[in-house]
């Protein structure tokens, strides 16, 4: 990783030297890490599944707490958020520097909101004692009870993978900044896009599993 | 459709390993954040409506095109190589055995 940088920094005659770049192996290495986190979330569905078949009705109640609307915002908010990364590797392509960090910056806007909507549904969840082992869990029926651990453990997980994309996004733009990631040699901006569209596809999911129960 | 990929992938092979932007550039990419917007608020508005044990399908149908949107366009999956394609495919199948299997499990357990 540090290679180009050290070989172009030395100097100038060393400039000429093949400097070992693998764009796709870079993407695919991506893939394969992605494919952990399907695996990661997708057992956390299985889970969700297996629970919601065996205790319906309780799902139901439980989600009712829920605020749709808070929801719908963050599904918006995310959706927009990937739109503005995949803008942003346009703008970089077309060497459009400048459009790109706006973009990137929309973008950590985006999460940073999400994450402020997020604050503000667990606040108000433990404001009526609804967390693990609260008070409002004791009178509950066990369907309840998981569909709230679930809840947390859930978009809790999600919530720290929106941070971990923040920073991942964050470490790039300094990267763009300082001319490693140019037009030319984007991938690592694809990569950063690709984790967060990643985070995004595992919202759209949660959105209606845990949000539109009836 | 089909022809304008075959070229992309061709392009990417001459360049060996280097990427070189062969991306939709901002028209299309809105487009498909346009249509996903419509597909969450058809979501919401189904939610609303009782369809009883159908209501799980729609939704897992509806945010299934949105993935399939989000990968093929914003994770530029439509324009990838094939072994990519292969390996995205070999994963969500696992996921998705896994999954059938446990319902196996449950239907007959309750």
């Amino acid at each position: 990783m540090s290679k180009p940088t050290d070989t172009a920094s030395a100097s100038e005659e060393i400039h000429v030297v093949h400097i070992h770049r693998d764009d796709f192996g870079s993407k695919m290495g991506m893939w394969l890490f992605l494919f952990t986190e399907i695996l990661l979330f997708g057992g956390l569905f299985i889970l969700y599944a297996g629970y919601r078949f065996i205790h319906p009705d309780g799902f139901a109640a439980a989600a009712a707490e829920l605020d749709v609307l808070m929801g719908a915002i963050n599904t918006v908010v995310l959706l927009t958020s990937s739109l503005t990364v995949v803008l942003a590797i346009v703008a970089l392509q077309k060497n459009n520097k400048k459009l790109c960090f706006f973009f990137l910056w929309v973008t950590i806007a985006c999460g940073l909101l999400f994450l402020l909507n997020k604050y503000f549904e667990y606040s108000a969840k433990f404001h009526h004692g609804i967390y693990p082992k609260g008070p409002a869990l004791q009178d509950m029926s066990e369907g309840e009870v998981l569909y709230f651990g679930l809840y947390f453990v859930m978009t809790g997980l999600h919530g720290l993978h929106i941070i971990v994309g923040l920073a991942f996004i964050g470490v790039v733009m300094w990267q763009i900044k300082k001319d490693l990631i140019t037009s030319t040699n984007f991938q690592k901006l694809e990569n950063s896009g690709l984790y967060w569209h990643l985070v995004d596809i595992i919202w759209i999911f949660l959105f209606p599993l845990l949000y539109l129960i009836h | 459709m089909s022809t304008d990929n075959n070229n992309h992938s061709a392009e990417g092979e001459d360049e060996g390993h280097i990427a070189v932007a062969h991306h939709p550039s901002y028209g299309t990419n809105i487009l498909v954040w346009i249509g996903l917007l419509s597909l969450t608020s058809i979501t919401v508005a189904v939610a609303g409506i009782n369809l009883g044990s159908l209501a799980l399908t729609v939704a897992l149908i509806i945010a299934t095109v949105k993935s399939f949107f989000v990968m093929n366009f914003f994770m530029h999956v439509k324009f990838d190589n094939k072994v990519l394609k292969i390996f995205i495919g070999v994963c969500l199948l696992i996921f998705i055995i896994v999954l059938i299997l446990t319902f196996f499990d449950l239907t007959f357990r309750y």
